[in-house]
């Protein structure tokens, strides 16, 4: 438990020291939120219909941006044979970077939700539930890709292979996020949808750290 | 007591080595020294248990010591090509990281390798000899019965290399093991060589 602390408090303590990685997401995320109007147009009743879709999608490709280095910054300076000798079993180990990479890309992303909501004309009714849906959402795609980071450590194009790997993993995610989204907008109980995004969250929270653990063993 | 058996190590098709057996007693000492590419870090990089052996065993007290792999890290030291240090953490920083894994004072360990005025100092800055220095410095926070260092005097000044002999020989007076891949010198005094 102490070594878990450890590890997780590094996680932190380094993104502090870097804040333009964590930036970088968000920015990224904002920026893309943006974009949509110039797209399909001002009319806002057409941007609020795509809303709940585009501001799930923005959100999971901001947060796959840093995951790449995730494992292989740790890697090339030797820190990673350290980590896998620190004493964790390793799927604490990965649990412990992914809930380090939640902290510090999926809880800024949270906390830039009602901009971007704002960009793209969400209902105001809706914000609130915007932010309860990122948050397991940003969650799961940080379990799984850990796990897809600890698989493609080493390989040659693995910034490409990454998110070929996470992202199909992470449509029903983006299925019932959206779909939550969209209740609350039109004035619907959108809790069914949190449950199901809840339910994939507990499907993943005890399976991609071992499957993390598994692969940084065969590395 | 650590005791290889028929150890081998393949890498793709070829055999970095194959049949090699080593007995070392606690306090014991062993020089791993042969050519570029002899299999050196393969070796202590097997012995620490980040690769499965190809073939044969290793023992612990008899034991077999890869069977539990986190009992195994806990009883070493592993000391690589890489500093393992962060640039943007001070030099404290990032040996606090390693104190707050298997306990130990940072201060203390810092002093060993003569490192207490660089202590706020971001790694980034420190030179190629401080940093490792700094790696070293690992080494003295707590202990560990078995050391495996790979060319651990690299970029060190002979100040530095007397400094880790104090580590070593401590380190051996107390019972520890020692293993350490090397081109250069080191203040291993009655160290069994072998040669890859």
């Amino acid at each position: 438990m102490r070594a878990f602390g450890a590890v997780l408090g590094r996680e932190v303590l380094l993104a502090l020291r870097h804040p333009a990685d964590t930036l970088a997401a968000v920015l990224f995320f904002v920026l893309v939120c943006a974009l949509f109007p110039f797209g399909v147009g001002p009319a806002p009743e057409t941007l609020a219909r795509i809303a709940p879709g585009a501001l799930l999608a923005a959100a999971l490709l901001a947060a796959l941006l840093p995951l790449d280095r995730l494992f292989g910054a740790e890697a090339e300076d030797g820190s990673l044979d350290q980590l896998l000798l620190s004493g964790l079993p390793l799927p604490a180990l990965a649990m412990a970077k992914a809930l380090g990479h939640w902290a510090t890309t999926g809880l800024p992303l949270l906390a830039a939700t009602p901009m971007a909501a704002a960009m793209l004309n969400l209902p105001t009714e809706a914000w609130g539930t915007a932010v309860l849906a990122l948050a397991p959402a940003t969650a799961v795609l940080s379990l799984f890709g850990t796990a897809g980071a600890a698989l493609t450590l080493g390989a040659r194009r693995g910034g490409v292979l990454l998110p070929l790997l996470v992202l199909p993993l992470a449509i029903p995610v983006v299925i019932f996020g959206a779909a939550a989204i969209e209740a609350a907008a039109a004035g619907l109980p959108a809790r069914p949808y949190l449950l199901l995004l809840a339910a994939l969250l507990a499907v993943a929270l005890p399976m991609a750290p071992l499957a993390a653990g598994a692969a940084l063993r065969a590395e | 007591m650590l005791e290889g058996q028929d150890l081998a190590c393949w890498r793709g098709e070829r055999a970095v080595f194959a049949g090699l057996s080593f007995r070392l007693d606690p306090g014991g000492a062993m020089l791993l020294v042969g050519p570029n590419g002899a299999g050196k870090s393969s070796l202590l990089r097997l012995l620490a248990g980040l690769v499965p052996p190809a073939e044969g065993r290793l023992l612990w007290q008899g034991q077999d010591a890869l069977a539990d792999r986190v009992a195994h890290a806990g009883r070493l030291r592993y000391l690589g090509h890489g500093d393992a240090l962060k640039p943007s953490l001070t030099a404290r920083e990032n040996l606090a990281f390693y104190a707050a894994l298997w306990g130990g004072q940072v201060e203390a360990a810092l002093a060993a390798l003569g490192l207490a005025e660089l202590a706020d100092l971001p790694a980034r800055v420190l030179s190629s000899g401080q940093k490792r220095r700094l790696a070293l410095a690992r080494l003295a926070l707590a202990p560990a019965p078995i050391w495996l260092l790979d060319e651990p005097t690299v970029g060190l000044d002979a100040a530095s290399v007397e400094k880790l002999g104090a580590l070593l020989a401590a380190h051996r007076a107390a019972g520890g093991l020692v293993i350490a891949a090397t081109h250069l010198p080191l203040p291993l005094p009655g160290a069994g060589e072998m040669r890859l």
